[in-house]
């Protein structure tokens, strides 16, 4: 589905990813984790459009995408979260959703003077998907309220709620637990594991919640350092003696 | 008829138009955050476009083609709209600030234009017979009638942009403004955005151009100055409250009310003053929009209200 190669980002001397080749299987729940400035956000940021490699490539479905915008890249069924939600602060949850969804006949000025019945039937369709995904994430009673007056665990569901607007193809989750409560963290689990069977939409996780990762994902790809340390099933990756040393090492003595 | 109507008529058909300019920059900085500090390129862009398509030939300078006004106004607008396809093309790609000084650019390029190139704008002695609308109703009836075109036209351009910042088109316009990641992770092209409502601003620039020259019936470089078109504009906008579709209409009078009456005031100056009134007013509409800024920076109608009024009618259809 998604194939990175010899993938290269530097800041400045820094070298946040460095010669980074890994692969995503088509269907799959894939997980990426490491330490704290492995490069994981720097690997999404580029696969999703938001920074351009130094060097490497990215493909998808055998397609170079590499430097392609994040426009075009959402158009092709590839959405991101922010590990730090990046919510409309000034605009109501529900506006944060209904923004989302591809092909708004309102979006298109003139179509908004000319045609405002079929503008408003439009919104219709949205703000009802919008409320499902709300009611889903526990946001429903907070629709009208500003996105800026959201707890801190409230806006990482609504980071997550945008790309519950659409039917992807590829997800690519930065953190999705951070701050979600336990009952929630359920749902969401279920949640993708139902859309990644049922709708077989491809997930690319970024976690340090070992319990999920364990429950949710194969494979586990560990980043240390900017590469691509190991991979495979979370039981092999916790044998593996480098992830152990970079990593899990205080997961297991 | 009363000289004062006369002058109540006069007024209100300048504020009007300064309320189309308003409704226009309202659309670039109050909704969509666009920079432009060269309105006055647009406006007499808009304004030169028309005159060129609607006054009777001329042996010494080009246009003069005698169309209807109609066809003049829509000129205009197209005229302003294209320039502001180019300067947008080249600018909004690069970062905010870029665009700002375009577009002080551009208002000088446009003024060393209108100047210098007399085969087509017969310079600095500007152009006159421009036709005024209903010319054939007396002056009283011209007047009062153009009056009621000014006040068509500022209710038109704000019925439409209303409509469009209700719509999603707005919705996103908001969002560029708020994080332009945000948009970008959601499928849009921000400045495909960014680039309509500086287009759509300056189209209805250049139709308030058009509304002044065709109203004044004269038209010269002169007409068109960077303190009276765009630092006016600009604090018509900020008084009136930026992002506030109404709080630009009502910017646009109570500023223009101010900067006439101050006219009244200096007129009163001895005359070894007298020829620092343009100045002086000047300073008193700078003072005053830095009084706004201190002590109501979001305007007389904030943009914030307005949301409050939207949300609450959200709500309150919910369900329906
Ligand atoms: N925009 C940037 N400018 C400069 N340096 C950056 C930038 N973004 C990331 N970095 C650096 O790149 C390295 C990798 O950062 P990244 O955010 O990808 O780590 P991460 O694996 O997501 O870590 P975490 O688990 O803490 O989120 C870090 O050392 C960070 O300081
Ligand atoms: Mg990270």
């Amino acid at each position: 589905m998604i194939k990175v190669e010899h993938l290269v980002k530097r800041f400045g001397g820094l070298t946040a990813v460095d010669d980074c080749t890994l692969s995503v299987p088509a269907g799959s729940i894939t997980a990426v984790i490491g330490p704290n400035g492995a490069g994981k956000t720097t690997l999404f940021s580029m696969i999703a459009g938001f920074l351009k490699p130094n060097g490497g490539r990215i493909l998808m479905d055998g397609d170079d995408i590499t430097g392609l915008s994040p426009p075009t890249l959402f158009h092709k069924g590839l959405v991101r979260t922010f590990q730090i939600p990046h919510e409309l602060s000034r605009m109501t949850v529900l506006e944060n959703l209904m923004l989302v969804p591809p092909a708004q006949v309102g979006e298109h000025v003139w179509l908004a003077w000319l045609q405002p019945g079929r503008v408003r039937a439009q919104e219709k369709e949205i703000r009802e998907r919008a409320e499902e995904v709300l009611q889903f994430l526990d946001l429903y009673r907070l629709r009208y309220e500003l996105a800026g007056r959201l707890s801190g665990g409230q806006k990482k569901l609504l980071e997550l709620g945008r790309t519950m607007m659409i039917e992807p193809r590829v997800v690519l989750l930065d953190e999705p637990a951070a701050g979600v409560n336990r009952t929630l963290l359920g749902k969401l689990t279920e949640a993708i594991q139902r859309l990644n069977e049922e709708q077989g939409y491809t997930f690319v996780v970024i976690e340090h919640d070992m319990d999920m990762i364990a429950e949710l994902c194969s494979p586990v790809i560990v980043m240390a350092q900017g590469r691509v340390l190991a991979e495979g099933s979370m039981a092999e990756i916790r044998r593996n003696r480098d992830v152990l040393e970079a990593y899990l090492g205080v997961v297991e003595d | 008829m009363d000289p004062l109507l006369n002058y109540a008529i006069f007024f209100v058909t300048i504020a009007g138009i300064y309320a189309v300019w308003s409704l226009a920059l309202n659309v670039q900085w109050g909704l969509t955050g666009l920079f432009n500090i060269g309105i006055v390129a647009f406006v007499a862009v808009g304004g030169y476009t028309s005159v060129l398509l609607t006054v009777e030939p001329s042996a010494t300078f080009g246009g003069g083609l005698g169309l209807p006004l109609a066809v003049g106004f829509i000129g205009a607008m197209v005229t302003s709209a294209i320039l502001a396809l180019l300067v947008g093309l080249i600018t909004l790609n690069l970062r905010a600030d870029y665009l700002a000084i375009a577009t002080i650019g551009i208002a000088e390029i446009v003024r060393l234009f209108l100047k210098n190139e007399e085969w087509l704008t017969n310079g600095v002695r500007g152009i006159g017979g421009v036709p005024r609308a209903f010319a054939d109703l007396g002056p009283e009836g011209l007047a009062l009638a153009n009056m009621v075109l000014v006040l068509l036209c500022v209710l038109i351009v704000f019925l439409l942009i209303e409509r469009a910042r209700r719509a999603p088109w707005g919705r996103v316009l908001r969002a560029i403004r708020e994080n332009e990641l945000t948009v970008l992770a959601s499928g849009k092209t921000v400045k495909y955005f960014r680039l309509q409502a500086f287009v759509l601003g300056a189209a209805i620039m250049g139709l308030g151009g058009a509304l002044y020259a065709h109203f004044v019936g004269f038209i010269s470089p002169e007409a068109f100055e960077p303190l009276q078109t765009t630092f006016l504009v600009w604090v018509m906008l900020i008084a009136g409250g930026s992002g506030n579709t109404k709080g630009a209409v009502l910017g646009a009078f109570i500023i223009w009310a101010i900067w006439s009456g101050s006219q009244i005031v200096t007129g009163w100056l001895p005359p070894e003053l007298a020829t620092q009134a343009g100045a002086l007013r000047m300073g008193l509409i700078g003072l005053l929009l830095v009084l706004v800024l201190l002590f109501r920076n979001e305007g007389l109608l904030s943009e914030e209200d307005q949301r409050r009024a939207d949300i609450a009618r959200e709500a309150r259809n919910d369900g329906r």
